[in-house]
């Protein structure tokens, strides 16, 4: 069956474009103290093309363009290495609760006991999960978790008096990792994988120069590093720090822990792991968990308990605050509920269909597509374009699985793979569902052969057709620009 | 499970499809040595009738505006949220969905981002805005480093009046950057020290940081702060600390200043004890290619029609890698979209209304408190929500006594500042009443003070 | 794929022309087909050094971005003005009205050390 089909499609403007003068979509009580004015030459003059509308205008805007966006209630949403399982219900609500929701930052700790609690909960479940000493709940995101990981890496080093400045990447690492490895003042070093990492790439690049491994586990292609703990020796026995990337922890959920490994650091996607949703592209949540030893360097303030009562403690050593206040934890709430709806039975349940899943998918695809690792995958599967015929590429298949009503896996990435299609199908998808993409795909690689043009031309089902990315950075249109006349 | 639809049939089914036995049999790349030989010790699963009373439980054990009166602000603010805006971005096709990389099913997202950035660029009267931050803290700190980027200078200097807890993050980022982060000090009216400034200004610095308002609530100067800045050849960088001020005040561009960084929890998105917030950030368009973080533009598709795309990508870390303008990877997109939902309901009436509000609330609390035997409030400049207040007895007694009337009074400053260990900062916005203004008079002039 | 007989090229796939002791510098038809529409080029200022085997300037597609290489040492003596507000000649003409600077070589030695296009099509069949 396919799953996409053409339906009615609206058209919509934008906002400002909609505005009548005059028109509004609130209300506020009327001002019950004597009206102040600001002293001359503070205040503006009215904003030139800001929106007029009313609270319909408004909601019917919002709906409208929401049904041009496909989100994991919509469909399959296979995007390797982002995790897009299905976001529990109860967990917005969880958010939503106006004891939780309305809690202002600032609330003196006895009289937030509630949050504090289901805070150091967390940090405790995290660190239970992940096998290490401590966690800080702080980061706003995985690129931040990052940031604030190596961070730490530089401020246990200094206070140690090493001057180390060079960290190690391997090609399979995602692009945040080199780019935060500069924020923290660091030099990249790349290295080699064959599939996973070895130990003699390592050893041969581990002088006492390096801070710091950076190592994505399982990698990106969604193979386990097998000789991880031989290589965290290697890397401690020279005097360096072994960083993990965590956005892959979907794997290992009760089968394996990082901080066994010898991993001194490590950062979790809460979006991706623990079912937050992705939002669109954010908010995120990128909780960092360290050795006992590292403990002290993270950002404070944390959570303590002390005798009955929670409160934030903080550290002399710590490197000091990554966001204003204490984390995004609405996106905690929800981790937290996910976490007690699973227990430590439901969570490796979760993995091992996650594997389950991600296997069946490549045993269905393995010979429809190319498959570059022959070794067993875990949560992901990584596929190319190599044996599509008649120009069709990677892209191409992306945007025709559009038209079969699919969200695309991520593509070309990751790089070591030329023209990659990387899908990760998550515990959340029925074999069913499975079998209908796996169905979508082998038909598209029939369709390379016999009909290529469907390919070069989808998505044709969609609003709009393929964009023009080109002109767009060409001549950057980056706003509306027109003031304020009705379009 | 309920989120997990596997049977056991199937599970045996899907095995024999892979040509395993036993689940086991998939993680065998995984070593014995690194197993986990036990469960996770983690507390029994609750079900969903269980969990929400644990949630409520938790959720019954913080103070909230439900049972104070609260005061609280330095960053966080409590305003109204229509509730056309929960409503909205509860629409699962804008919650569930991932960054817009395939932008074909992904145009409500990016014509939403694209609105705000255009929201923001009005605001803050600058050319350009990208899709969002973490938070007002850390756009501040990128637009510290975008500042050294596009001076190659290594000094960033910091008003003390700017919020404290965004000079700590701004320090964060610097740290192991070669970067010196140096504070200038405030004037008795509340306002940085143009003079104190004026003599750190030399050739090394890159950028010049100060709040709008700043952490007293205070309104700088920042037409001054601008010039003095760029005579220097640095970058003013303003910090606004508070959203809904820009409904009234001069906006940041209008006065001169090269980067806004600013917070936008305050258009509709709950204090929620910290976060999600939103951070904004805007610039010159000479300096796009510079900025941090990612940005939408308007094209067209294969027919011609206007569609909305993921630009100037070449900036960010997927392709720059190391030399990459940030990290950052997302942006706060939901948190946007509430923002932009929110102001499209308030609109240009609206916005200007609910800061007048706040600016009247705030100007009548400063007047009845200082009439108050045993208060203070020391900073003359002009404000807009809060303001500092100093007390007689010491600050941890008054806010305990209030506390103890059901009003949480305000965040004291002794901490940050230990010049104003006697003063504490005190938020009102349009959510409060006269009454509850009048109520926290009373408990000072009572005795609190 | 076109190869000049008459210029010179770098591993890093610029191309040289010499023209006394000026030279003209571009990247070659191989270096934008790989990039794809060049959407974005950054030069230096006239006037300004620089060294061989030194970034200096930058061409950017829509998902990716190129350092280019100084293929001698020497000063910038002319930049071409058209490139930031036409990016895409580099793809339509890239040893034409693609150039991107002249510089006026400090060291003519270092001319010796580029391949001719023989050894330069030689290493892009090796490469690709």
């Amino acid at each position: 069956m396919i799953v996409g089909t053409s339906g009615l499609v609206l058209n919509e403007k934008l906002l400002f474009e909609h505005s009548d003068a005059g028109r509004k979509g609130y209300s506020l009580p009327a001002l019950d103290v004597p009206a102040t004015e600001l002293p001359d030459g503070l205040c503006r003059q009215e904003i030139a093309g800001f929106p007029e509308l009313s609270e319909v205008d408004v909601v019917r805007h919002f709906t409208r363009l929401s049904t041009w966006n496909y989100g994991v209630d919509s469909g399959f949403y296979p995007l390797g290495s982002c995790t897009m399982k299905y976001n529990p219900k109860v967990n917005e609500l969880a958010a939503r609760l106006p004891g939780l929701a309305d809690v202002h930052p600032a609330t003196p700790d006895h009289l937030a006991q509630g949050a504090l609690e289901m805070m150091f909960r967390l940090q405790e479940a995290l660190a239970e999960i992940s096998g290490f000493g401590a966690v800080t709940l702080q980061p706003a995101a995985g690129a931040q978790g990052e940031l604030t990981g190596m961070l730490v890496v530089r401020a246990w080093h200094e206070a140690r008096g090493s001057k180390r400045r060079k960290v190690l990447i391997p090609d399979t690492a995602h692009g945040t990792n080199p780019a935060t490895a500069a924020l923290a003042g660091f030099d990249v070093v790349p290295i080699a994988s064959e599939g996973v990492l070895t130990l003699a790439e390592v050893e041969a690049h581990m002088t006492d120069e390096v801070a710091a491994l950076m190592v994505t586990n399982p990698n990106t292609l969604g193979l386990f590093e097998t000789n991880i703990a031989a290589i965290c020796e290697v890397v401690h026995a020279r005097g360096g720090l072994v960083y993990c990337d965590g956005a892959n922890l979907n794997a290992l959920l009760g089968i394996a822990r990082p901080g066994d490994m010898g991993i001194d650091v490590m950062h979790f996607n809460l979006h991706k792991t623990f079912a937050t949703p992705h939002g669109g592209g954010g908010p995120g949540s990128g909780p960092v968990g360290v050795s006992a030893a590292l403990a002290p360097f993270l950002p404070g303030p944390w959570v303590i308990q002390d005798g009955d009562r929670y409160r934030f403690a903080g550290s002399s050593e710590s490197i000091g605050r990554m966001l204003a206040f204490h984390g995004n934890f609405g996106i905690m709430l929800r981790a937290y509920a996910y976490i007690r709806s699973m227990g430590a039975a439901g969570l490796k349940h979760a993995t091992e269909m996650a594997v389950l899943n991600a296997n069946y998918v490549r045993a269905r695809l393995e010979g429809g597509y190319h498959l570059p690792y022959a070794t067993r995958s875990l949560h992901e599967v990584v596929f190319s374009d190599r044996d599509l015929p008649n120009d069709c590429h990677t892209l191409d298949v992306a945007k025709r699985l559009i038209d079969y009503g699919y969200h695309p896996p991520t593509i070309y990435f990751p790089l070591v793979v030329k023209g990659s299609i990387m899908i990760e199908p998550t515990e959340t998808e029925s074999q069913e569902t499975l079998d209908e993409f796996c169905d979508a795909m082998l038909a598209i690689a029939k369709e390379a052969e016999m009909n290529p043009d469907l390919l070069h031309a989808a998505p044709v089902r969609t609003r709009v057709r393929r964009l023009d990315e080109t002109a767009a950075a060409r001549q950057p249109r980056l706003r509306w620009e027109g003031v304020g006349e009705k379009g | 499970m309920r989120y997990i639809p596997h049977t056991r049939d199937d599970v045996a089914q899907m095995l024999g499809r892979i040509g395993v036995g036993s689940l086991e049999e998939l993680f065998v790349e995984i070593p014995a040595t690194v197993r986990l030989k036990r469960p996770l010790q983690l507390p029994a699963p609750l079900a969903e009738p269980e969990l929400v009373r644990d949630l409520k439980a938790l959720a019954a054990r913080n103070a909230t505006p439900e049972n104070h009166v609260s005061f609280l602000g330095g960053g966080a603010y409590q305003h109204f949220i229509p509730a056309a805006v929960d409503q909205l971005i509860s629409r699962s096709e804008f919650y569930t969905a991932y960054t817009p990389y395939q932008p074909e099913i992904s145009q409500g997202t990016l014509q939403a981002i694209f609105e705000f950035q255009t929201l923001i660029c009005q605001l803050t009267g600058m050319d350009v805005a990208n899709a969002s931050m973490y938070d007002g803290a850390s756009a501040c700190a990128e637009a510290a480093l975008m500042a050294v980027r596009l001076t190659r200078r290594q000094r960033v200097l910091v008003s003390k009046a700017l919020n404290p807890r965004w000079r700590e993050v701004v320090t964060t980022y610097c740290r192991y950057l070669d970067l010196d982060v140096v504070e200038v000090g405030y004037g008795a009216d509340g306002r940085t020290d143009l003079d104190d400034l004026a003599a750190r200004l030399d050739g090394r610095v890159a950028a010049v940081i100060a709040g709008y308002p700043n952490y007293f609530g205070v309104v700088e100067d920042l037409a001054a702060l601008a010039r003095l800045a760029q005579g220097a050849g640095a970058k003013l960088v303003a910090g606004v600390n508070e959203g809904i001020a820009l409904g009234l005040l001069k906006s940041p561009g209008e006065l001169g200043a090269d980067i806004v960084a600013g917070e936008g929890q305050s258009f509709g998105i709950p204090v929620s004890f910290g976060g999600p917030y939103v951070g904004f950030f805007a610039a010159r368009m000479k300096d796009v290619r510079a900025m941090p973080g990612r940005l939408i533009g308007e094209t067209v598709d294969r027919d011609g029609k206007r569609g909305f795309v993921l630009t100037l990508a070449t900036r960010e870390q997927h392709i720059r890698r190391e030399k990459a303008t940030s990290n950052i990877c997302s942006n706060q997109g939901l948190c946007a979209l509430t923002a932009t939902v929110f102001l499209s309901l308030l609109g240009k009436q609206g916005l200007r209304e609910m800061a007048g509000q706040n600016l009247a609330k705030a100007a009548y609390a400063r007047e009845q408190l200082g009439r108050i035997k045993g208060v203070d409030l020391p900073f003359a400049a002009p404000g807009f929500n809060e303001f500092v207040v100093r007390t007689a007895r010491p600050v941890k007694e008054v806010l305990a006594a209030l506390e103890q009337q059901g009003i949480l009074g305000g965040i004291p400053l002794g901490p940050d500042y230990p010049e104003l260990a006697d003063a504490f900062l005190v938020c009102v916005t349009e959510q409060h009443r006269r009454a509850d203004i009048e109520v926290l008079a009373a408990a000072l002039a009572g005795g609190a003070a | 794929m076109e190869f000049p007989e008459e210029f010179k090229y770098t591993e890093e796939h610029e191309w040289v022309q010499v023209e006394g002791d000026l030279v003209i510098v571009g990247i070659t038809d191989f270096a934008q087909d790989a990039l794809g529409d060049v959407v974005f080029v950054e030069l230096p200022e006239v006037g300004a050094e620089v060294t061989a085997g030194k970034a200096f300037g930058v061409v950017e597609s829509v998902k990716a971005v190129s350092d280019v290489y100084a293929p001698v040492s020497g000063t910038v003596e002319e930049i071409n003005e058209e490139l930031p507000d036409a990016p895409e000649v580099i793809n339509t003409s890239p040893y034409g009205d693609g150039w991107m600077i002249k510089i006026r070589v400090s060291d003519p030695a270092e001319l010796e050390g580029l391949m001719d296009a023989a050894e330069y099509q030689a290493h892009v069949a090796e490469e690709h």
